[in-house]
């Protein structure tokens, strides 16, 4: 096993460039329980931790966007002017692990492993992140619904890497909820992500398919039969709870139930909806 | 007149918050727990084990393995050269699984391995080449008890099968109720995995074991049967034990550790990892209980019906006396004089279940106290009142025959936790941390109800059914210096702190050494059963009152001076009818003193085939009160304060108490709503503390804890043993606030958000 340790990004692309199958080591959130656990040895490894342009973001106040670089770790999207800018993101935040994670874990792990129950992944769904890609051709920039295709699947292609990721700041509200079987500290096992501006909807469901779900169905009935700038009434939400219900692709295993991962991102879709008027 | 002053406990002795001699260290890093344990030329230690609940093993083909530069030894079954077999009750549980016999559980040992790094002996278990013959487990008790599955192993798929009869059995109850109860099966998660470090004598013929266990001398035995040693030529000495909790009575490590050691003729440390952990030692005894009570219209319970049936797993280990713990306490801390109870232990190809905190107890009150609430309900009694109204009082006969001749004082333990105030009402903006989902913002506050419930437990301590599980100190004044040794695991408890505060107590010294906790003095008994404070406690005190008494007939002697007449002043011994004064450090500064003593509890006996004897030492009670806020449309659970008052006959370390039952509060918590191995078709799915959920602090509740002292005179120091009771009738408490908070019925636990909500 060899360990690279690049310090810019340029470097990084050429070590990939070299050597497509080596795995990138960020937080190590991820790839150490897979060492660790399931005993995966990895290759060569290049460890991203010295590439500082990874850890910083940066706010476009013309293009209205900010960019967080792979690298960020999630305790500094918890507090602080990025929370002030992307709220959902720094709620999700809260939710990874516990402090010792969210100063390793990231969101390009997030990306890297691509699992249904990131919990940085609705948010980028819902705000339709742009991935920002690094390969041997060059950079692009792709969505995030065109990212992720499957359960721990991305479309990166070989020698690619994760960069940053763009976010559009959006007037208006967003927030994410998350049910898990304790009260901290837990995998998802049903999670939402509501954005909702004047004329605008969007809901994204973590945890209930084998990607990121957007309830397009609800955010559309919502936008033609609500008027948005006021307070949905019972029935209102109870057909956008159905609605999102039924866009979910929830499955049984250890953690929980299908049929409760349908009921529970209605309930907090719902919740969701209604918080954003409070 | 008579003025008595009575001046306050000195420090460091009984009754004080004495400091722990391994308190500091641990705190900040530096004990060395059994993980840590390091010797030159040490090679590591590897266990390989079979993936299938129910196989026979075809071939083990080694040869590859064998290959691998660094790889010492490999052991299989054959390579066992006593019994290839050990288990705490019988013996029925191989070392490592044959070729030719069945593996009986997956994670069951087929060989082990020494190496000479972690990562070899990874990559030489990965090239053993194992073929089974699979069969579908044997995962219904059901099917156990009706004798139509397959034969498990040769000692039959029953481990136990007990009735307790008694009483007019044609009673009726103008009130009856009754109710089908799961218990899931919980792990004992303790945080310092399994782990020992065996150094073989030069000459091969004999082992020391550094190892994080329970009972040192009950390892012993075991391992120098399988080992085909003499007792004396296995010594074991403790290692750095991080909880047990029951998880560390059997065998896990052991055998395989020495046995590696002695062929390869090097030490060998095996240490397992969180997931092996999981598959290594036994666990809580997942249990179904039916159970009927009949009551007077009034709410007085004159017929109490059961039948429980506790899963083994796939070898024995305790569960027998688990199965008796868990009949004998069918009626709870209530008043009954009619039973009739059915209990079966189980042999399948589930994981092993044997001792856990609360031992079998647990899963009756969890029974007993739903159904106490199910009684109030269909009496219209308030659920507080109806507890009153039955509890149990000294002199009380139980459902085995057996008088409670222990202190009793159900009703002021329950009357003690109603006083202790509620917690105040939920804010109306909370934070998020606050309420049920915690950091998921899951919830608001209009989302949210709040549910009181209530359980109330009595727990034997010490073994049971004639069973002498004494205990053994030494004390030993040389130079000057007091030293105290025994063979108690210190898994966490404070028994170290304990002995010293005996020692600085009975001896008036404030020095007291602690020799180290090994196989070098006789037998402790096991750190189990609430029974360590009161066995090696009222051995440790004889061992220290027998050197006083030498003290004194020397000081007696020396002045001339009557022995009757001296006593322990601080650190003086005084003369109570005179003016005679002496330092204890000056006396015994040249006395050289040396006293072992045993300590046993009074005997106890078997059961009859209709469940009748004395088979219990003694008792404790404790009453629960809990308060939850729960969101009931997605089953989610705060638990917001746990109020409890515990018969624990007097403190000896109130801080100490303090922290047995938080701990205690927080494991029962954990049965109540997370905690739970998940196991399909003899396959566990959450062998990782990622899946495998424990309480965190958001989870903990507040916890008012009062103590009612009533001095035990049956206990050598008056108290009781604190451990088990706290994490017992909580479980029930909190399912029943959250019936209260949900109305619904709630048949298991612990319960899921979808038990709740769906």
């Amino acid at each position: 096993m060899s360990v690279a340790l690049p310090t810019s990004v340029g470097e990084v692309v050429d070590l990939l460039a070299h050597n497509p199958e080596a795995t990138l080591l960020a937080g190590g959130t991820d790839l150490m329980v897979e060492v660790n656990l399931h005993g995966r040895r990895p290759g060569d490894v290049v460890a991203l931790h010295r590439v500082s342009e990874l850890r910083t973001w940066s706010l476009d106040t013309s293009r209205r966007t900010v960019t967080i670089g792979s690298g960020v770790p999630y305790a500094e999207m918890e507090t602080g002017e990025l929370a002030r800018l992307v709220p959902a993101l720094a709620e999700a935040a809260r939710t990874v692990g516990s402090p010792q994670i969210r100063a390793a874990g990231t969101l390009g792990g997030n990306l890297g492993t691509c699992s249904p129950a990131g919990d940085g992944l609705p948010i980028l769904s819902a705000l339709d992140a742009l991935i920002d890609v690094v390969g041997p051709n060059g950079q692009r920039q792709v969505r995030f619904a065109d990212f992720m295709v499957g359960v721990k699947k991305n479309s990166l292609q070989p020698s690619e890497f994760v960069r940053s990721v763009t976010l559009p700041l959006v007037e208006g509200w967003q927030g994410y909820a998350k049910v898990g079987t304790r009260n901290a500290m837990v995998i998802a096992t049903a999670s939402v992500c509501l954005v909702r501006s004047i004329d605008h909807v969007a809901v994204a469901l973590g945890a209930v398919g084998p990607t990121i779900i957007r309830a397009t169905e609800a955010e559309r009935w919502l936008v033609a039969n609500h008027v948005m700038s006021s307070p949905p009434n019972v029935e209102t939400l109870s057909e956008f709870g159905r609605m999102v219900r039924e866009a979910s692709r929830p499955i049984d295993d250890h953690r929980s139930t299908a049929a409760y991962r349908r009921h529970a991102v209605g309930v907090l879709a719902q919740r969701l909806l209604t918080r954003s008027y409070s | 007149m008579n003025v008595s002053v009575v001046s306050p406990p000195r420090s460091g002795t009984l009754g004080t918050n004495a400091s722990r001699p391994d308190g500091v260290a641990k705190v900040q890093g530096g004990f060395a727990f059994s993980s840590d344990t390091w010797a030159e030329n040490m090679l590591w230690g590897a266990t390989l084990r079979s993936p299938h609940p129910f196989a026979r093993i075809v071939s083990i083909d080694v040869t590859a393995a064998w290959k691998i530069d660094g790889v010492e030894v490999i052991v299989i079954a054959d390579d066992v050269p006593g019994l290839n077999a050990y288990g705490l009750i019988v013996q029925d549980q191989p070392v490592f699984a044959k070729v030719g016999d069945l593996v009986r559980y997956s994670g069951e040992p087929i060989a082990a391995v020494a190496a000479d790094h972690p990562e070899t002996c990874k990559r030489a278990l990965e090239a053993i080449k194992v073929e089974y013959e699979v069969f579908d487990p044997v995962v219904d008790p059901e099917e156990c008890i009706a004798g139509r599955a397959p034969e498990i192993h040769p000692h039959g798929n029953v481990f136990r099968h007990q009735r307790i009869v008694t009483g007019d059995q044609s009673v009726e109850g103008d009130v009856v109720v009754e109710g089908d109860y799961e218990i899931g099966m919980q792990d004992q998660a303790f945080l310092g995995l399994e782990a020992a470090l065996a150094i073989p004598d030069s000459g091969g013929d004999g082992v020391e074991l550094y190892i994080a266990t329970q009972w040192l001398h009950e390892d012993r035995k075991q391992i120098a049967a399988c080992l085909g040693l003499p007792e004396e030529k296995v010594r074991l000495v403790l290692g750095g034990v991080g909880g047990a909790f029951g998880a560390r009575e059997d065998i896990s490590l052991q055998v395989h550790t020495c046995l590696l050691a002695l062929r390869t003729g090097r030490p060998v440390r095996i240490a397992y990892g969180r997931e092996e952990s999981f598959f290594g030692h036994v666990h809580r005894h997942p249990a179904r209980i039916w159970m009927r009570h009949h009551a007077t219209r009034d709410g007085r319970i004159v017929k109490i019906e059961s039948r429980m049936v506790f899963d083994g797993g796939a070898y024995c280990s305790t569960s027998p006396a688990v199965l008796i713990n868990g009949i004998t306490h069918t009626q709870g801390p209530y008043k009954c004089d009619n039973a009739l109870v059915d209990g079966y232990a189980v042999r399948t190809n589930n994981p092993p279940c044997g001792a856990m905190r609360g031992f079998g107890v647990v899963q009756a009150c969890y029974a007993h106290e739903s159904q106490m609430d199910k009684l109030a309900a269909a009496c219209g009694i308030d659920p507080v009142e109806i507890r009153l109204l039955n509890a149990m009082e000294t002199g009380d006969r139980l459902i085995t025959g057996q008088v409670v001749d222990s202190v009793a004082p159900v009703e002021e333990c329950i009357r003690a936790t109603a006083a202790i105030p509620l917690p105040p009402d939920l804010e109306s903006d909370p934070d998020f941390r606050d309420i049920p989902g915690g950091s998921g913002r899951t919830a608001d506050r209009s989302h949210i109800r709040r549910g009181i419930g209530w359980g109330v437990s009595i727990k034997n301590m010490m073994y049971s059914e004639g069973f002498d599980d004494y205990s053994t100190a030494r004390c030993r004044i040389s130079n000057g210096v007091v030293t105290v040794k025994f063979a108690t695991a210190e898994v966490g408890q404070g028994f170290v702190m304990l002995a010293q505060q005996i020692a600085r107590t009975v001896l008036g010294v404030d020095e007291v050494l602690l020799d180290t906790i090994d196989t070098q003095v006789g037998s402790a008994g096991s750190t189990s059963a609430s029974r360590q404070t009161w066995m090696s406690g009222g051995a440790v005190n004889a061992a220290c009152v027998a050197v006083r008494d030498k003290v004194m007939a020397h000081v007696a002697q020396y002045h001339d001076l009557e022995v009757a007449n001296l006593a322990i002043d601080g650190t003086d011994v005084v003369d109570t009818r005179g003016n005679f004064r002496v330092a204890v450090s000056d006396v015994i500064a040249h006395l050289e003193i040396d006293e072992t003593v045993e300590y046993h509890h009074p005997p106890t006996e078997d059961l009859d085939e209709n469940g009748q004897g004395n088979c219990h030492v003694a008792f404790a009670f404790v009453a629960h009160r809990a308060v939850v806020d729960v969101d009931p449309e997605l089953g989610l659970v705060k638990v917001v304060q746990v109020a409890t008052a515990q018969d624990v006959g007097r403190v000896l370390n109130p801080l100490s108490c303090v922290g047995q039952v938080e701990g205690g509060i927080a494991q029962g918590l954990g049965l109540a709503v997370m905690e739970e191995i998940v196991v399909t078709n003899g396959k566990v799915r959450n062998p990782s503390f990622t899946d495998y959920l424990l309480p965190t602090f958001l989870d903990a509740p507040a916890v008012e804890a009062v103590f009612i002292e009533e001095f035990e005179p049956k206990s050598p120091l008056g108290a009781k043993g604190v451990g088990e009771p706290p994490c017992i009738s909580v479980t029930p408490a909190i399912a029943n606030a959250i019936r209260n908070a949900t109305g619904r019925e709630l048949p298991r636990v612990p319960i899921r958000p979808y038990d709740v909500c769906l």
